[in-house]
């Protein structure tokens, strides 16, 4: 069978980073920015595996399971918040919310 | 009866507390029950105890309420203490004080601070009372700080006129460098006896220093300065003048019959410790001497009648004082209460001539009053013949002829003193007489308004018949020989020991003093109702001296310079506060840099991302180097 190796996947899950960290920093669109986040957790989840299979412990995949329920709670909050702002400003910018200005 | 002293100052007291919570919202004729009342009623209770009193003048009676402080050893009560001087005083205050809160009544009548007026006055009765009953000097101190205050506020009791501010913060501030020194001299005695209790102090003080010990003088000296700076005496006379801002009573109450004399009584009660200090006592002679010769020569240039009324109280003042500098402690505060009677009903009968004229100070201004206010100008007189000392009839006459005789023939008595005391009886009856043929005789120049009622007249007839038979209690060894007064004061304050060989002169120095002042009077008559011409002709020749006396000798403006115009150089100087500068540097300083990261806050959600990101990237590459 073959293995990948872990440089390989560890250079993945920083690609994957890396894309997420990038397209939260450059959208407008508050919906990619969340997606992005998403893609940032599971760039992390994809660390913890590839680290735990380098170990041969479970350890790793204990900490994607923790990930993929945190990941749930927070779009479920997020999603509310981004219903809340769309009521509220009938746009999906995120940078309109700057009402308050700091 | 005794056990009801605590009712005498707090009958006062609480007359103050319900005029006060109370803020106005009373009637007037409710203010002035309270006010007048309240005084009244300690009068009467005075009055009984009084009478208990007398008939065994040697006891005491001490009532303590309950302990006020009790640190370490220091322990003074909440106590008062009766003997035969505070019972002179106490007497002195009531009695006067309601009369004058009678007359008050009429005269604040259309005033509108009438509540707030009885409020101050009682709460000034109330101070007075516990400055003469205390047992212990930090008490005493209670109630020296308490007239103080109620003399600012009654000085400036007219406050939307700024000179009236401006006399009452002089009086406040002059009279606090005295109670400063006082409050020193305080320090050294409970350093030395461990307690402020007047009579353990008084009892100890014997044993402990010499006579003519350093401390003992050195304390004697501190306790006449505040007695000095209370009693308007030089050099911290410049007060008292001013004070006369204040309406009328005011005047009457603190600034001639009861406050000024605060430090009668102070040196009086502490006469002990002045006898083991005769350098101490010998200053106190002097400066009354001197003060009742400088202010009886400014009294006879002034032309406001409440100034000469001023100058005249604090030359009385002297007069207390070079008594009390002789050790004819009795004769002082006999004076005390003499000059009480009859300087209250002239401050009392001024008041009413200025009310009755529409507020005209000026006696150039008045005349011809004798046929419009009889009942006033016969009280006036009377007023003022007890002052000038005229023979035989007024108790101003026996009263200042016991010092006059005491300042010769008293074993610390000297021709200087005597000499002095002479001259000052000789200027007393030429100012008391022009002020009162300027007033109420020659033609009348300023229109009569309203007439004065009952409530005025009444207080001044009382005051009149006291002025004239007050001095009956105590008469001299040459006419009758009555010691009803010294011996009712003597179990407190021993009688002055006469230098030898000098008993055989009283009548002439009676005989004196007598035609010394009937001489006054003429002079008075001669240059103010005769000759108006040659009045006015030695003015011009002498108008530096008269300028001269006017200022009262000149010591406003020698304080001005001395003291206030450095004060106020070095005040413009530092006005931007040099110390200051550093902190607001500080502040500036912060400020900048708060606004250079408030931009930063700028609500735009992925400028916070970023910083985050590089945050994370500088502590991460912080992270790689350091390994």
């Amino acid at each position: 069978m073959n293995t990948i190796s872990v440089e390989a996947g560890l250079i993945l899950a920083g690609i994957l980073f890396m894309l997420g960290l990038i397209s939260v920093m450059i959208r407008r669109n508050i919906i990619f920015m969340l997606i992005s986040v998403e893609i940032m957790l599971n760039a992390a989840g994809l660390a913890f595996i590839v680290a735990g299979a380098r170990w041969a412990q479970p350890d790793g995949q204990v900490m994607f399971i923790f990930i993929l329920t945190m990941a749930a709670a927070e779009v479920s909050v997020g999603l509310a918040l981004i219903l809340q702002l769309y009521h509220q400003l009938k746009t999906l910018d995120g940078d309109a919310a700057n009402k308050m200005k700091g | 009866m005794e056990a009801l002293l605590w009712l005498i100052p707090a009958l006062p007291l609480a007359g103050a507390v319900i005029l006060i919570v109370t803020a106005g919202k009373l009637s007037r004729n409710l203010s002035a029950l309270v006010g007048a009342g309240s005084v009244g009623l300690a009068a009467l209770i005075t009055l009984i105890i009084g009478f208990g009193f007398i008939a065994d003048p040697a006891h005491t009676f001490h009532q303590t309420l309950w302990t006020w402080i009790n640190v370490d050893g220091f322990k003074p009560t909440f106590a008062f203490h009766l003997d035969a001087l505070s019972m002179v005083f106490i007497f002195v205050i009531t009695f006067v004080g309601f009369l004058i809160h009678l007359y008050s009544i009429e005269f604040m009548h259309d005033d509108e601070g009438f509540s707030r007026f009885f409020a101050y006055l009682n709460l000034f009765v109330c101070s007075m009372l516990i400055l003469v009953l205390a047992d212990n000097l930090v008490l005493m101190y209670l109630g020296w700080e308490g007239v103080g205050l109620c003399s600012y506020l009654l000085i400036g009791f007219w406050y939307q006129e700024e000179k009236n501010g401006y006399a009452a913060r002089k009086a406040f501030i002059i009279t606090r460098v005295g109670d400063t020194a006082m409050a020193i001299g305080l320090f050294m005695l409970f350093q030395h006896f461990g307690t402020l209790n007047i009579q353990n102090i008084l009892t100890q003080a014997p044993q402990t220093w010499t006579i003519g010990s350093e401390t003992a003088t050195a304390i004697a000296l501190l306790l006449l300065g505040g007695a000095v700076g209370k009693s308007a005496q030089l050099p911290l006379q410049t007060w008292l003048p001013d004070a006369m801002a204040g309406p009328s009573p005011v005047s009457a109450l603190i600034h001639a019959a009861t406050m000024v004399t605060a430090g009668v009584y102070l040196i009086a009660r502490t006469h002990v410790i002045f006898e083991l200090a005769p350098v101490a006592q010998q200053w106190v002679g002097i400066i009354g001497a001197v003060t009742l010769l400088i202010a009886g020569f400014s009294a006879l240039t002034q032309f406001d009648l409440k100034r000469v009324l001023a100058y005249s109280t604090i030359s009385q003042i002297g007069y207390m004082f070079l008594a009390l500098g002789v050790g004819a402690w009795s004769s002082a505060i006999f004076h005390f209460m003499i000059h009480a009677f009859f300087k209250a009903l002239l401050f009392l009968g001024a008041g009413a001539v200025i009310l009755v004229l529409h507020h005209e100070h000026d006696m150039f201004k008045m005349g011809g009053l004798k046929n419009r206010l009889p009942v006033i100008y016969w009280t006036f007189l009377i007023g003022s013949a007890s002052l000038a000392a005229l023979p035989f009839v007024t108790a101003g006459f026996y009263s200042k002829d016991q010092i006059l005789w005491l300042a010769w023939a008293g074993e610390k008595g000297n021709l200087w003193f005597f000499l002095a005391a002479l001259i000052g009886a000789f200027v007393t009856s030429i100012y008391t007489f022009r002020m009162v043929f300027l007033t109420f005789f020659g033609e009348e120049k300023t229109h009569v308004g309203h007439h004065a009622g009952k409530l005025i007249t009444i207080p001044l007839i009382v005051l009149a018949v006291l002025s004239l038979v007050g001095g009956f209690i105590e008469l001299p060894h040459t006419l009758g020989h009555v010691e009803l007064f010294s011996g009712f004061v003597k179990p407190v304050l021993p009688a002055v020991e006469m230098r030898p060989g000098a008993e055989s002169g009283e009548w002439i120095i009676q005989l004196t003093a007598a035609t010394l002042c009937l001489a006054g009077i003429y002079v008075a008559y001669y240059f103010y109702m005769k000759r108006p011409d040659l009045r006015r002709e030695l003015k011009s020749s002498m108008i530096v001296t008269n300028r001269f006396w006017f200022s009262g000798w000149g010591f406003d403006a020698l304080y001005d310079t001395l003291f206030v115009k450095p004060f106020v150089y070095l005040s413009t100087r530092n006005k931007d506060d040099a110390v200051d500068r550093i902190y607001e540097g500080i502040v500036s300083g912060l400020n900048r840099v708060h606004n250079v990261f408030a931009q930063t806050q700028n609500g735009v959600m992925r400028w916070y991302i970023m910083g985050i990101v590089i945050g994370a990237i500088f502590v991460l590459s912080i992270g790689l180097i350091l390994t």
